[in-house]
């Protein structure tokens, strides 16, 4: 019984096994399992000898919460985007407002000019956190339509393989073909832009492709496994196959991928509004100070600094999370600490 | 070898087919190509009915395209929408040759930097250069390109206001007046350095990455553990056994990456004002010239179908075990 104490695989969890299906049950009785674990985990069991699945989630979780890499990102974005959704509260001048007396400061405590002012004496601590609140909005589109886009795609041609899987593939395969960021300014070029929701909405119909992939690549070596074979058995259709039993295990790419495109969306929002194709004036957009502060760089340096140094601090906690994410949702990885 | 290529061409007409097809119908379809042009005071409506006839814009959508692809393929895409007189394939046959030249020397610079980053990282792995090499990347890999070639320009822009050393210049591909022969040379390189340097900056990240890992897998490998048993030296067993085949995988990353490149430099490009594609297709961006956007984008998407050819004949070229039948 001394295995039990390994977080990593005392316990194999039950996924996919949802309520109308045969379920399995481990081995050992769920008691003695139960009795061994150690401190701080608490493994629901119901249903007599049937673990249920948050056990999965529990490792995953303790394992998380021991990257400490992860552990600082998670704080560190939690206070800035906490900023940006408080940015009425918490930044001390409004986004527009002018401050004549100090126009052109550069960084100073006096009055609050944390980040310097513009020529037009614009606060830029203040417009840095509400372009920071423009970018969750974009962000939290971008990672919604496009994870579900790719959800989609990839689980319908993993799971029926044959032509849908080539056709779906095929279209994949061209839309990697077409250059990213060429294919946006076209977009956002064509169609019109300036209102964030629209901007998100053109970059997550760019996004999915990876993440189809991913899916695809699971869902193939997924509908061989014994337990769909069983729910085909036992009369569920392919939409709850797919959803209901296969897609729970393939969570955790889903989840890394998703938590990436997070920063790659903040990442190429920046990149369009700076050529001006992305997020306009009124709306408040962190590539867009750039911008703004492009001409008078040589003289003003704080104007293309810090709203660089806050997208770089931005990503950089995501990318650390996302890492920490994969080292716990996967447990097969070796853990390779970054 | 030949068979193969030949099939693999004749794979990517369709792939380029359904490309142009895609292309056409999100640039011109979607919209009004003449939108920007019919609120233009400048543009009569005379031009703009001329421009109609000349590019068949009253046809149905079939017609356009069928006259478009013609235009394309026996004219080198024809004249831009906006100046009839020019063409497109001339202001192309300008720009591409200095994309080129950027991109090629900041993969060059990139590889050697990112390829010694990696097998140092690997060879002294869980070392203090090791996590630093990592964390750099994580920084590389969170940084907007537009902000380093910025953070860039600012800083050798003070260098020279401070000490007035010229060492880069910032903008433009070359000064008033270059010189001829060598001096021309040197100079379009000053021009050149400090874009690459952005451009490098952000692969050798990923070079880096990359290199480590296919490298510690080489390293653990039965091969390398015979070659030590063997006697060599450690830097023979490293530098000649494993860094060859950890190499392999590389081609393939260098390959597509020089293909995305050339469509993907358009940001560092237009900061440094280099006469690259990047700032001609933004200019034609604004300008809403649809005909020189599709051209364009024909251009980079042929451009990576090409360089994923290179890399599949590449690959199999240096691994003997793959095979293409």
């Amino acid at each position: 019984m001394t295995e039990t104490r390994e977080p990593d695989r005392d316990v194999i969890p039950v996924v996919g096994a949802g309520p109308d299906s045969a379920t399995i049950s481990p081995a050992t009785p769920a008691a003695a399992v139960v009795a061994d674990l150690p401190d701080g985990i608490d493994l629901v069991h119901e249903h007599g000898l049937e673990l249920k699945s948050r056990s999965q989630w529990a490792y995953a979780r303790r394992r998380f919460f021991r990257h400490r890499l992860a552990m600082v990102s998670l704080l560190v974005l939690s206070i800035i985007l906490l900023a940006g959704a408080f940015a009425n509260f918490i930044a001390p001048y409004s986004f527009a407002a002018q401050d004549f007396a100090h126009s052109g400061q550069a960084p100073t405590l006096k009055a609050h000019h944390f980040f310097g002012t513009d020529v037009l004496g614009r606060d830029y601590f203040s417009r840095v956190i509400y372009g920071i609140r423009t970018s969750e909005k974009v962000a939290l589109i971008v990672t919604l339509v496009s994870t579900i886009i790719g959800t989609l795609v990839g689980a319908v041609a993993g799971y029926y393989s044959g032509w849908v899987d080539n056709l779906l593939m095929r279209f994949t395969d061209l839309i990697l073909t077409l250059p990213g960021l060429a294919v946006l300014l076209t977009a956002a070029a064509f169609l019109g832009t300036g209102n964030p929701i629209r901007v998100a909405f053109i970059l997550a119909f760019l996004f999915w492709t990876g993440l189809a992939r991913i899916v695809r690549g699971s869902f193939l070596s997924l509908r061989e496994k014994e337990y769909v074979e069983a729910a085909k058995a036992a009369g569920s259709g392919d939409l709850r196959i797919m959803f209901r039993h296969m897609l729970p295990n393939a969570v955790g790419p889903i989840v890394v991928n998703a938590t990436l495109i997070v920063g790659i969306a903040i990442l190429t929002e920046a990149a369009l509004s700076f050529l001006g194709f992305g997020i306009q004036p009124p709306n408040p957009s962190l590539g867009k100070l750039i911008n703004d502060g492009q001409d008078v760089s040589s003289s003003m340096w704080w104007l293309v600094t810090f709203p660089g140094l806050t997208i770089v601090l931005i990503v950089l906690c995501i990318n650390f999370i996302g890492d920490g994410l994969r080292d716990a949702l996967d447990p097969t990885q070796r853990r390779t600490r970054a | 070898m030949v068979t193969y290529i030949v099939r693999r061409l004749l794979y990517s007409i369709p792939v380029l087919f359904t490309a142009s097809v895609l292309i056409f119908v999100s640039v011109t379809a979607v919209g009004d190509p003449l939108a920007a042009l019919r609120q233009n005071p400048l543009f009569s409506t005379q031009t703009i009915h001329n421009i109609q006839e000349r590019k068949h814009l009253n046809d149905p959508l079939p017609t356009q395209y069928a006259y478009w692809i013609k235009d394309a393929l026996t004219n080198k895409f024809g004249s831009p929408l906006l100046q009839p007189g020019t063409k497109i394939w001339d202001d192309l046959k300008r720009v591409i040759p200095h994309t080129l030249q950027l991109v090629t020397l900041s993969e060059i610079f990139a590889l050697i930097v990112g390829i010694s980053i990696g097998v140092y990282s690997a060879v002294r792995q869980y070392s203090i250069f090791d996590y630093a090499a990592t964390t750099f990347s994580f920084l590389g890999f969170a940084m907007p390109v537009f902000w380093l070639a910025l953070m860039l320009q600012i800083l050798f822009t003070n260098i020279f206001l401070k000490w007035h050393v010229r060492i880069f210049y910032t903008s433009g591909l070359n000064s008033q007046d270059p010189g001829g022969g060598i001096h021309f040379w040197i100079d379009r390189l000053q021009h050149l350095a400090i874009p690459a340097m952005t451009l490098t900056l952000l692969s050798i990240a990923q070079y880096g990455r990359f290199m480590r890992a296919s490298m510690l897998e080489v390293i653990n490998s039965d091969y390398v553990r015979t070659a030590r048993a063997k006697g060599l030296p450690e830097r023979t067993v490293t530098l000649k056994h494993a860094l060859r085949n950890a190499l392999i995988p590389l081609v393939t990353v260098t390959a597509l990456n020089f293909g995305g490149l050339i469509g993907g430099a358009v940001i560092t490009e237009s900061i440094f004002q280099l006469d690259g594609m990047g700032p001609y297709f933004l200019n034609n961006l604004l300008s809403q010239d649809a005909y020189v956007v599709m051209a364009w984008l024909m251009v980079t998407a042929t451009a990576v179908v090409f360089f994923n050819l290179v890399a599949d004949v590449l690959y199999g070229y240096i691994d003997p075990r793959i095979r293409y039948d």
